[in-house]
C-alpha cells in the first residue's frame, strides 16, 4: 500500500517536473549556453581516455580505433626523470608564488589602507593595476629589459651601489629562475590582488578602531591587532583557492619569462606537456600527464577544503 | 568581531607620542607606495623612452626615462614599412570586440538562468557550469578535440572556446541577484516574456557589471598569444599582435643579448628599412599593444573592483 502511494507520489513527481519545464521552457532556451560548456569544456574530457590508448593521431576523436594500452603510459611517466623534474619545478614555483603574491598583495593592501590622502591613495592604486592588465609576453619583454646584462637598471644600480662588480644575467641564471617568476608575479598581480583584501577592510567596524585610539594604540598595533585579525576568513578563502591551483602555476608566464640556459629549473609539468608531448606528437604519455595534473589538483582542493572546515567549522565550497 | 584589543593596563611606549608616530609611520608609508609606483612603472616609461629613441644610438644603453636622440623611426617602421604588424593588430582588436560581444549575452542568459530559484535546472546548470572551475581536460586533450572540431586555423578557435567562463558567470549571478526579485515578478504579471525581461529590464539594471566583464574579456582577448600558437601559427593571416611580439623575443633573445648581433639580424630581417634594431622595435611594439589597454583601464577601474569582491565574496 504504501509503496504503491510512493510511487504514486514520485510519479507525479516527475509529471510535476516536466509540467514544470515545459512551464519554465523560455528559461530552458536561456540555458542553451551550457551546450557550448559542454561542448568546450567537457568534451576535451573524452581526450583522457587518448592516456590508455596507443593514440594515433590519424584516428581523430575514434580513440577505441587505437589499441589498448592500459597503464603503460603512466608507468613510462613514473620512470621517466624529466616527468619527476617537471613535478618539482610546478611545486617550487607554485609554492614560492603563493608565498611572495600573499605577502606582498597583503602588506600593500594595508599600506594603501592606512593611507589618509584620498588623491594619493588612488593614484597608487590605478598604478599597481596596470601591470595586471598586459600580457605576459608584454610583461616578459619589460623584465628583459629591466634585467638586462647590458643596460638593465637593476644592474646598472647594483653596479653603481658597489653590490656587484660585473653585470649578472639574471634571466639566464637556473638557480634565480624561480625567484624571477615569483617576483615577476609579484609586480604583476599584487596590486590586483590587494582588492579583495582591501574591500574585506573596509567593512572592519570603525569603532574597534575608535576604542583603540582611546586605549592609546599606535598605528603598527592597531595594524596587527585589528586589521589583520579581522580579514583572516578573507585570507583563508584564498588561500584555500590557491592552493587548489599550486599545479597550475601559470604555464604562460613560465613560458615566456624561460630561456635555454634556465631548461633545468624552468621546465615545469605544464611546460614539458607542451615541449615534448605536444611538439613531438606524444599524445598519450602527454595525456597521462594531464590526467595527473588534474587529479593532484582535485585532491589539493578537497583537502584544503575539508582543511579548512575542520579549523573553523565552515568550508567554502 | 574576534580582534583583540590593546588593553588599557599596557605600559605605553612612552618614547614617542602618538601624534609623533603617527607622522613617522605616514612618511615611511608615503615613501614606500611612491617607491611601489616607481617599480611598478619604471619599466613602462623605459620602454616608451627606448621606443622614441634612435635604433643605432639605442645599442650603447643608459636610456632611462627620456629618450636621448629623439626618433619616429621604430614607429614608421612599424605601422609604414609593411602591412604585418598594423594587420595583426587588426586580427587583435578583431578578437576583443567579437569576443566581448558574443560572451557577454550568452554569460548574461547563465546567469539569469541560475539565479532564477524558481527554475527546475538551476541547480543542474550551475553545477555543470561551476564545475569547469575546477577540472579542465588539460592540453593536450583539449588540442586534440578543437583538432577534430575543424578549429586549426579558424578565427573561431579564438572566441568559441572562452566565451564562456564559470567565473565570469558567477560574477554575473551574485549581482542579479542583488536585484529586487520583484521586478521579475511584475514584469511577468504584465505578461513579460522571460527573454523580455532579460534583455529589456535586467540588462540595462546590470551596466555595472556588464562593464567589469566586458573589460575582463576584451582584455583577455586582447592579451592571448597562447592560442594562437597553438591552433593558428601556420597560417599568416590568422596570427595576434601579442603572438608577433612573442616572437620577436624570442628571436631577441636567441641573440643572447650581443647587441652586435641583434643589430645584423635587425637590419637582415628589415631590408631598406635602414638601421633600425630589434631592441628599439620591440619597445615600440610593446607600447603599441599596452597603449590601448591603459587608456580604458583606469575608466572603469570603479566598476571592476566591485565586480572583483562580488566575485571573491561569493565565488
Amino acid at each position: 500500500m504504501s509503496v504503491q502511494s510512493g510511487a504514486l507520489a514520485i510519479a507525479k513527481k516527475e509529471h510535476n517536473f516536466w509540467r514544470q519545464l515545459w512551464r519554465q521552457r523560455q528559461l530552458v532556451v536561456l540555458s542553451l549556453p551550457v551546450l557550448m560548456v559542454i561542448v568546450f569544456s567537457y568534451v576535451p574530457l573524452w581526450g583522457w581516455l587518448v592516456a590508455f590508448f596507443d593514440y594515433k593521431p590519424t584516428s581523430g576523436m575514434n580513440v577505441f580505433k587505437n589499441d589498448f594500452a592500459g597503464f603503460k603510459y603512466f608507468i613510462e611517466l613514473f620512470n621517466d626523470s624529466y616527468f619527476w623534474r617537471g613535478l618539482k619545478n610546478s611545486l617550487g614555483i607554485g609554492v614560492l608564488k603563493i608565498i611572495f603574491s600573499y605577502v606582498f598583495s597583503l602588506m600593500l593592501a594595508v599600506m594603501i589602507n592606512e593611507v589618509r590622502i584620498n588623491w594619493f591613495k588612488r593614484t597608487v592604486q590605478t598604478i599597481s593595476y596596470l601591470p595586471h592588465f598586459v600580457s605576459w609576453v608584454v610583461a616578459a619583454n619589460l623584465v628583459f629589459v629591466t634585467l638586462s646584462p647590458d643596460s638593465g637598471i637593476v644592474n646598472e644600480l647594483l653596479l653603481k651601489l658597489g653590490i656587484i662588480d660585473s653585470p649578472i644575467s639574471f634571466m639566464g641564471k637556473p638557480n634565480l629562475f624561480w625567484l624571477i617568476v615569483a617576483l615577476t608575479e609579484v609586480w604583476k598581480n599584487s596590486g590586483y590582488s590587494a582588492i579583495v583584501y582591501l574591500s574585506a577592510m573596509t567593512s572592519i567596524d570603525p569603532s574597534l578602531y575608535e576604542s583603540a585610539d582611546i586605549d592609546g594604540a599606535g598605528r603598527i598595533s592597531k595594524i596587527f591587532n585589528i586589521t589583520l585579525p579581522s580579514i583572516i576568513p578573507t585570507i583563508k578563502i584564498l588561500l584555500v583557492l590557491s592552493i587548489g591551483r599550486l599545479l597550475s602555476v601559470g604555464f604562460e608566464q613560465v613560458y615566456v619569462l624561460k630561456s635555454p640556459s634556465t631548461t633545468e629549473t624552468a621546465t615545469t609539468l605544464e611546460v614539458y606537456i607542451y615541449d615534448f608531448a605536444l611538439k613531438y606528437a606524444q599524445y598519450s604519455k602527454g595525456s597521462a600527464m594531464s590526467i595527473f595534473n588534474s587529479l593532484v589538483s582535485i585532491v589539493l582542493i578537497v583537502g584544503c577544503n575539508l582543511l579548512a572546515r575542520r579549523m573553523d567549522g565552515e568550508g567554502i565550497m | 568581531m574576534t580582534a583583540k584589543l590593546v588593553s588599557k593596563d599596557k605600559p605605553k611606549l612612552g618614547l614617542l607620542s602618538t601624534k609623533t608616530e603617527n607622522i613617522i609611520f605616514d612618511t615611511i608609508n608615503t615613501i614606500l607606495l611612491i617607491l611601489v609606483c616607481v617599480v611598478t612603472l619604471y619599466p613602462f616609461l623605459n620602454t616608451v623612452a627606448i621606443s622614441f629613441n634612435d635604433s643605432t644610438d639605442a645599442v650603447y644603453g643608459g636610456i632611462y626615462l627620456w629618450p636621448r636622440v629623439f626618433s619616429t623611426k621604430s614607429y614608421e617602421t612599424i605601422l609604414f614599412k609593411s602591412s604585418d604588424i598594423p594587420y595583426s593588430a587588426m586580427i587583435s582588436a578583431l578578437r576583443a570586440i567579437s569576443g566581448t560581444l558574443l560572451s557577454i549575452p550568452l554569460s548574461m542568459m547563465l546567469a539569469f538562468v541560475m539565479s532564477r530559484k524558481d527554475f527546475v535546472l538551476k541547480s543542474a546548470v550551475t553545477k555543470i557550469v561551476l564545475f569547469t572551475m575546477y577540472v579542465s581536460g588539460g592540453l593536450i586533450p583539449t588540442f586534440l578535440t578543437y583538432r577534430a572540431y575543424g578549429l586549426m586555423n579558424n578565427f573561431l578557435v579564438y572566441i568559441l572556446p572562452t566565451a564562456i567562463s564559470a567565473f565570469n558567470v558567477l560574477v554575473m549571478r551574485s549581482f542579479i541577484e542583488g536585484l529586487p526579485y520583484e521586478l521579475i515578478e511584475s514584469a511577468k504579471i504584465d505578461g513579460a516574456s522571460e527573454y523580455r525581461i532579460l534583455f529589456q529590464i535586467i540588462f540595462p539594471l546590470s551596466m555595472p557589471v556588464i562593464a567589469t566583464i566586458g573589460l575582463f574579456v576584451c582584455v583577455s582577448q586582447w592579451n592571448q598569444w597562447f592560442d594562437t600558437m597553438l591552433y593558428c601559427s601556420s597560417k599568416k593571416g590568422l596570427v595576434t599582435l601579442q603572438y608577433k611580439l612573442k616572437q620577436i623575443l624570442d628571436s631577441a633573445n636567441s641573440m643572447t643579448g650581443d647587441a652586435v648581433a641583434a643589430d645584423a639580424a635587425a637590419s637582415s630581417a628589415s631590408e631598406g628599412s635602414g638601421r633600425v634594431t630589434t631592441q628599439t622595435i620591440r619597445a615600440a611594439m610593446t607600447v603599441i599593444s599596452v597603449v590601448p589597454i591603459a587608456c580604458v583601464y583606469p575608466f572603469l577601474q570603479k566598476y571592476f573592483v566591485k565586480g572583483m569582491t562580488l566575485g571573491a565574496v561569493k565565488g
